[in-house]
């Protein structure tokens, strides 16, 4: 896909590397030899200039092992895994409980003898925070599907929305 | 609402006794575990998300009525000591307790004017609501803590589930949310070895039990806390009576105990009780374990008119002020192990022979000073 071009930072050897970031919410097509590649720790791991790069990176990875949430997919919004799970009892936020559903509802039903509540009732009025939680979830999830399909513009307002309400307080 | 300040004779109202069934129970409790909407749960929270929720529940403390004139303490702001000495009186866990380390954990506890009610802030869950009572008052504890709980739901958005009902870290405490305990002294049920049994009767009633300080903690000098063992699928109001019923029954199993022994076995009994006084009022060195065994015999003595002195408010402010963290704190530095089993066992002779000065001792009990 670099046929014939030249690598961005030497200019001397031939691209082999097609790197895309988003920089300040312009998406940047970089093209580099595998020298410099490697100098700007792209081929292994992702520049710490470029969190973005890690950022996807991590995403992807993560996107692979989607197919099987079993096999232990972290939850999109805090990152716990079963493992994790496992390893302290403890669920790492609101939505594990929805990301964990299948297994928890029998682990539950087991500990408790019963998988549905009857206490009180809940509703919270007025608030202005609203569900932050499910949708910065929903928001991880599209960010996501967005990188999958190389859909960069998309991304980065995704991210940008992302980092506005993180900041958010 | 106050920051910090002196944690002088705070959270210890329950000491006083006088309680319903204040000669079995020393303290009912409820706690209702809660999180926030668009927070990671403690164990995920980063400092910048904790500090944001610490931010929020000092806002909705601020707000709450039952809460009027709280105090709000920051674990982080706290020595080791006063932490310690927060664990001794049975208002933080050690896992809140625990939380302060290198970063700022933002773990908190905000405790009501009158001591009744409190918050911790940042434990497993982000909020732990907690009604307090002496004695044996489970309704009251119950309506105390709901209150609080309706006046903090309506200021933040709590995470629930339709079907899970309020969501928490643990699935243990998922649903209610609620855990209900009274903390129970059992000599009777100990001595005429039924205790084994009634133990494994709450168990098979979905109750559970635990020692002093809650989970994890092994029982000791007869001290037992009990409490419900599933949170889901009842409601509160349900969960509590159910508490109340059987630990209702416990408590009379337990007098029925009392009355056999004093009956089949006075002379042991009394034995017992005088022993446990004759080496809490000499002993040189005394250990946590060893004061805690032997303030439950004299305890018993106690209830079962045995012994004079002292009263059940002294009993239960020894149980407490006796601690090592309360000692170290009376001297104004940390004791080692040796150093604070001798600064106890001072304390409790300097207790148990005021209260001879202070009260007509009767002609059974020792005269002069063994000090």
């Amino acid at each position: 896909m670099t046929d014939g071009m030249l690598c961005d930072e030497c200019g001397e050897r031939p691209a082999e590397i097609q790197l895309t970031t988003i920089e300040e919410s312009e998406m940047k097509t970089h093209h580099l030899c595998t020298v410099c590649a490697t100098e700007k720790g792209v081929s292994a791991t992702p520049s710490a200039k470029a969190p973005l790069v890690d950022f996807l990176a991590q995403l992807g990875k993560t996107e692979q092992q989607e197919s099987s949430r079993e096999s232990g997919e972290p939850c999109p919004y805090c990152g716990t895994t079963s493992a994790d799970f496992r390893r302290t009892g403890r669920l790492g936020c609101a939505e594990c409980w929805a990301h964990f559903d299948g297994r928890l509802r029998g682990l539950v039903r087991r500990l408790q003898g019963s998988a549905q509540h009857v206490g009180k009732l809940y509703v919270h009025s007025g608030s202005d925070l609203g569900d932050r939680l499910a949708q910065l979830a929903g928001m991880r999830r599209r960010l996501k599907r967005a990188i999958e399909t190389e859909d960069f513009e998309t991304a980065a307002d995704l991210r940008d929305r992302i980092r506005e309400m993180e900041a958010s307080d | 609402m106050q920051n910090g300040g002196t944690l002088d004779g705070r959270g210890i109202a329950w000491l006083a006794g006088g309680g319903d069934e204040g000669e079995i129970v020393l303290s009912t409790r409820v706690r209702l575990a809660r999180n926030l909407q668009g927070f990671p749960f403690p164990i995920r929270a980063g400092v910048e998300d904790s500090g944001r929720i610490l931010d929020r529940a000092r806002a909705a403390i601020e707000a709450a009525d039952s809460l009027r004139e709280a105090t709000v303490w920051t674990i982080d702001d706290l020595d080791p000591t006063e932490r310690n000495l927060l664990l001794e009186r049975h208002l933080v866990s050690r896992e809140l307790v625990e939380r302060a380390g290198e970063e700022p954990a933002f773990a908190a506890l905000a405790l009501a004017a009158d001591d009744d009610l409190g918050v911790m802030v940042n434990e497993e869950d982000h909020l732990r609501l907690q009604g307090f009572s002496p004695g044996f008052a489970l309704d009251r504890a119950w309506r105390r803590v709901d209150r609080l709980d309706e006046e903090i739901g309506t200021v933040l958005p709590y995470a629930f589930h339709h079907e899970f009902g309020f969501l928490t870290s643990c699935p243990t405490n998922v649903g209610t949310g609620l855990r209900a305990s009274v903390l129970i002294h059992l000599p009777g049920l100990v001595l005429t070895k039924e205790i084994n049994k009634v133990l494994e009767g709450i168990s098979q009633v979905g109750l559970t039990y635990r020692g002093l300080h809650g989970e994890g903690s092994e029982v000791v000098g007869n001290l037992f806390q009990l409490s419900n063992q599933t949170t889901l699928g009842k409601t509160e109001e349900e969960l509590v009576d159910h508490l109340a019923r059987v630990a209702g029954k416990v408590i009379d199993y337990e007098r029925s105990a009392r009355s056999v022994l004093i009956r089949e076995a006075p002379t042991v009994l009394e034995d017992k009780v005088w022993r446990a006084y004759g080496i809490l009022r000499t002993a040189r060195s005394l250990s946590t374990r060893e004061m805690l065994n032997l303030m439950s015999g004299l305890r018993l003595g106690v209830a079962l008119k045995l012994i004079r002195t002292p009263s059940v408010q002294t009993l239960n402010e020894i149980l407490v002020l006796g601690q090592t963290a309360h000692r170290s704190r009376d001297v104004g530095g940390s004791l080692d192990a040796a150093e604070a089993d001798v600064a106890r066992a001072a304390y409790v002779r300097d207790r148990l022979a005021a209260e001879d000065e202070s009260t007509s001792a009767g002609s059974d009990t020792p005269n002069g000073e063994p000090n």
